[in-house]
């Protein structure tokens, strides 16, 4: 089996031993989201976060598709590609799959990532392109003024559906996790501390990492993540993931624990009910994502209780490196390849 | 019993079966022999969309047209002098085709009275009269190769489906063929059934004695070898031709060829060929779709690879989008059509003229992108490294056209020596452009060509962002400035009427001519063919040829004005004839056909002499 480069996740990206700071990530072009906007706090913890990974700026690029977060390579003083709408990770994956030497970043949204461009995502994660995936989820449309979005909850009162939409919504984390993505990670964007260490751990894995950000649209769907905000219950419906650690959330008399259900799922109980063995501990690496695509489903129906960390963060080789495998492979059995062979190859003859 | 040998300068022999009966391995087979033999040959497979359409049907017949002679020739042939019809749906299908007097080799042990049946014969033609036109060969295929085949250990199935080998060597004894190649062939396709081969390959021979003995066929015919232009040659496809172009256009421009591309006919061989050869290192991404396809090409593009993407018409209209983020973005991209009968799904294994029009203009906004169309076969090898070099040399994505009957069909080919080939090296951009001499300027272009410079990731001190929106001048900065819109669309056109194109060359033997026959794409054959046929008969036509369709030749205007008039074959309802009447005002003549076939060499030279004749 192919040694996979997990954990060396930027092993092959040229270092830079030059001190980078945040400003040299900043481009010069003026930020224009709308006062207010959660994208505002994303673009600080990246370009805060990206002079730790102590890259070659040149080697990092940012690949994004159409909407509102897609503006994003633009800010950001390294390589980008502003793309088309729902087509950044196919535009993506041909720029990884030819360069392993660059640190890729698609950046996209709810109405990009799992809309126009539901397909392009699911199989840059099923094959495990060395890409890392940012999904600003806002559950709206923004940049066309406020349609309900494919993360929308049923019955949103949009301009498109003043009768309330029908259709019930995609959770991107169970989606990455069916596609079985090999890193999956949910993040909220007022959360600079969670965001970096999430973004950090993306990163450094190498093949395709989807990290779905909770974002606020401050214009047309304000407050969709309050309460994973708001002191007041932030910490009752939080259930924060960590590898090798008891899943439990809440606080005092409302302590609550996961632990595995009779139905084959996962369910939430009152911790002080149950035996500290009962609780499901998380583990990330577990290869198999059945475990991790239960908890997904937490947020279910109402959100009541909602993960965030890292669900899933397992070794298999990336798609770059076993199609640049096959090359060498070619190229060490057979040699280089000789144009002139190739063409005098098969039956020929000579006349003259 | 000593046979007759007679001499013949050229053949048209047309192999027809079931679809699963392997017409067009024996048609391949028979090809490499003759090319092997050294004449001159164009071959025209025909084949259903569907894998196997139902055994015995009119719809699951396929087909393999070759057309061999001691001259060089131009096209796969009008009509067949010999059928081999495997079965009674065989005959159906392609007696129309055959001229009266031609040969029939028929296979009378499927001609049951079902299958009779099956496509509407109520008697047996190769019983009653109605084939008495012809002349008629009723040859126990089946039965003589299944006898044939008596002492091998193997099923009466597989047997039985050695039936196209013992026809094979048949037809190899009719046209004294040699035989080597293909009792290789076997040995090495079968290597690893053995006994599979070996029946195939005494079939084989079975076929070619039968020939020798059977009173059945009493004259065998020689084509003396044709005499082409010194040099190496091989058979060669279409799609072969144009995958070989493309490893070329990777070598000579000393970049990686990266492929996106999703299966479509007639396409896919070209997938296929080139992800055989990764020792050149050639990536081929199999893509989830056709927008992925060439997203993924384009991204590699940026990323320094020579990015390209294959597909058919509809593949087209779903690339249309990233086409134009391509043009905007001014990276190097191929995008190669091989067209085939629309619209929409229309006929996945038929030729036709008719995504021109969608090639030119089929996206959003002023987007101009150069076309290019391979004439022959053998000419998309050439052809593919042409798309390179504008597409490098200009920084812009570029069209090739092929098509249905240039992607199957074969020729000889001359293979180029190395040093005919050109260099289309590019240099990446590594330093700032900028007055300043520090800063980056990702659309300042280069003033003769006004390519814009191509820095790509990894070098440091150019990081720039590129994207679909409307670009400001030299920096490359977001711009909604009205004016600078304007500029960067005028700018954006006339790099694509800029790019250096050969001149259109007219063949006019006598200089004389006042009927100019005009072609472009895979038409060249039956258009050089019929011109042949009235300057035959004593007419004098003019012929010229267009490969590059956008821009076009700078001459072409001039040469339009030239001639009386002007006549432009298309298999299509006349999309370049619109170009050309708009562009340079010439009542250029129509001749349409859209039948999913190529033209034949008499219809356009009946079609030439009218032009020719009437006032």
């Amino acid at each position: 089996m192919t040694e996979t480069l997990n954990g060396k996740g930027l092993a092959l990206i040229p270092r830079t031993d030059a001190k980078q700071t945040l400003k040299d990530f900043k481009s010069d072009q003026e930020v224009r989201w709308c006062p207010g906007c959660g994208d505002y706090a994303i673009l600080a913890a990246v370009q805060s976060f990206l002079p730790e990974l102590g890259l070659k700026r040149e080697n990092i690029v940012f690949v994004s598709g159409i909407g509102c977060s897609s503006r994003f390579p633009y800010y950001l003083n390294t390589y980008g590609f502003h793309s088309i709408h729902g087509r950044a990770p196919a535009i993506a994956t041909g720029l990884a799959t030819s360069r392993p030497d660059l640190s890729v970043w698609v950046i996209t949204g709810d109405g990009d990532a799992l809309s126009i461009g539901g397909n392009h995502l699911i199989h840059a994660l099923r094959r495990n392109v060395n890409l890392n995936i940012l999904l600003f989820n806002n559950r709206i449309y923004g940049l066309t003024k406020g349609q309900y979005s494919p993360t929308s909850e049923i019955g949103k009162i949009t301009k498109s559906t003043p009768m309330g939409s029908l259709d019930k919504p995609f959770n991107p984390i169970s989606l990455a996790l069916g596609a079985e993505a090999g890193f999956v990670a949910r993040t909220i964007d007022s959360d600079r501390k969670h965001l970096q260490s999430v973004l950090r751990q993306a990163a450094e894995h190498r093949g395709a990492s989807l990290v779905e950000i909770y974002q606020n649209c401050n214009i047309f769907n304000d407050g969709a993540f309050d309460t994973l905000k708001d002191p007041g219950t932030r910490d009752e419906i939080t259930v924060r993931l960590e590898h090798g650690q008891p899943i439990v959330f809440g606080t005092g008399d409302n302590e609550r624990a996961v632990r595995l259900s009779p139905t084959g799922g996962v369910e939430v109980v009152r911790r002080a009910e149950i035996a500290d063995s009962e609780i499901l501990v998380h583990d990330a690496h577990n290869p198999d994502p059945s475990l991790a695509f239960a908890l997904s489903r937490l947020d279910e129906p109402a959100f009541d209780h909602v993960p965030i960390g890292v669900f899933r963060s397992i070794d298999r080789p990336s798609y770059d490196q076993l199609l640049n495998e096959q090359v060498e492979t070619a190229t060490a059995d057979k040699g280089a390849g000789s144009l002139a062979d190739l063409l005098h190859g098969g039956d020929t003859w000579t006349i003259g | 019993m000593t046979k007759q040998v007679q001499q013949l300068d050229r053949v048209i022999i047309r192999f027809a079966g079931d679809s699963g009966d392997g017409m067009q391995l024996t048609g391949d087979r028979f090809t490499a022999e003759t090319a092997q033999f050294g004449n001159d040959l164009s071959t025209l497979p025909n084949f259903p969309a569907e894998i196997r359409a139902p055994a015995g049907t009119l719809p699951g017949v396929s087909s393999f047209q070759l057309h061999f002679a001691d001259h060089d020739i131009l096209t796969p042939g009008d009509a067949p002098n010999v059928l081999v019809a495997m079965n009674p749906a065989a005959l159906k299908a392609n007696l129309g085709d055959l001229p009266k007097g031609a040969d029939i080799i028929a296979n009378t042990d499927e001609f049951t009275k079902r299958n009779l049946s099956k496509v509407g014969y109520d008697g047996n033609p190769l019983e009653d009269d109605s084939l008495a036109e012809w002349r008629l060969h009723a040859v126990p295929l089946t039965s003589l190769t299944v006898k044939a085949l008596e002492g091998f250990d193997i099923s009466k199935k597989d047997a039985e489906r050695a039936k196209n080998m013992f026809a094979l060597g048949l037809l190899s004894w009719l046209y004294h063929r040699p035989t080597e190649g293909t009792i290789q062939f076997l040995e090495a396709k079968f290597a690893k059934k053995p006994e599979i081969a070996k029946a195939n390959i005494a079939a084989f021979q079975a076929g070619w004695n039968y020939g020798e003995t059977t009173e059945s066929f009493s004259v065998s015919y020689e084509i003396k070898p044709a005499t082409l232009r010194p040099g190496t040659y091989r058979n060669i496809s279409g799609n072969q031709a144009l995958a070989y172009g493309l490893i070329a256009a990777s070598v000579q421009s000393k970049l990686p060829l990266f492929l996106g591309s999703y299966p479509i006919t007639p396409a896919s061989d070209i997938l296929h060929e080139l992800s055989k050869h990764k020792r050149f290192g050639i990536r081929t991404f199999q893509a989830e779709d056709e927008i992925a396809g060439v997203g993924a090409a384009l991204g590699a593009a940026f990323g320094g690879s020579l990015g390209v993407t294959t597909t058919s018409g509809p593949g087209i209209a779903l690339k249309a989008e990233t086409v134009g983020l391509a043009v905007t973005t001014e990276l190097p991209l191929i995008i190669v059509d091989v067209q085939r009968a629309g619209p929409s799904t229309g006929m996945p294994t038929k030729t036709e003229q008719t995504d021109l029009l969608m090639a030119m203009y089929g996206r959003n906004g002023e987007s101009p992108v150069p076309v290019l169309a391979a004439a022959t076969p053998s000419d998309c090898f050439t052809m593919a490294i042409e798309a390179a070099r504008i597409a490098l040399k200009y920084r812009t994505p570029v069209m090739l056209l092929s098509d249905g009957y240039l992607a199957n069909g074969s020729e000889p080919w001359r293979i180029p020596d190395l040093d005919e080939l050109p260099d289309i090296s590019v240099l990446f951009t590594t330093e700032p452009n900028g007055d300043d001499g520090t800063t980056y300027l990702p659309y300042r272009r280069d003033p003769e060509t006004l390519a814009r410079p191509w820095a790509v990731p990894g070098t440091a001190g150019l990081e720039h962002r590129i994207g679909g929106i409307e670009k400001a001048d030299g920096t490359g900065n977001i711009s909604y400035d009205p004016d600078n819109h304007d500029k960067m669309v005028r700018l954006r056109q006339a790099k694509i009427d800029g790019i250096d194109v050969p001149d259109l060359t007219v063949d006019d033997p006598d200089g004389d001519a006042r009927v100019l026959v005009l072609g472009w794409g895979s038409t060249y054959g039956p258009i050089a063919a019929a011109a042949r046929r009235v300057r035959a008969a004593g007419h004098k036509v003019a012929q010229a040829h267009l490969r590059h369709l956008n821009p076009l030749p700078a001459n072409t205007g001039e040469v339009l004005r030239s001639y009386d008039k002007v006549l432009l074959p298309e298999i299509n309802l006349g999309q370049l004839a619109m170009l050309l009447r708009a562009r340079y005002l010439v009542d250029v003549i129509s001749y349409n056909r859209v039948r999913g076939l190529p033209f034949k060499a008499a219809e356009l030279a009946a079609v030439i002499q009218d032009v020719i004749e009437s006032d």
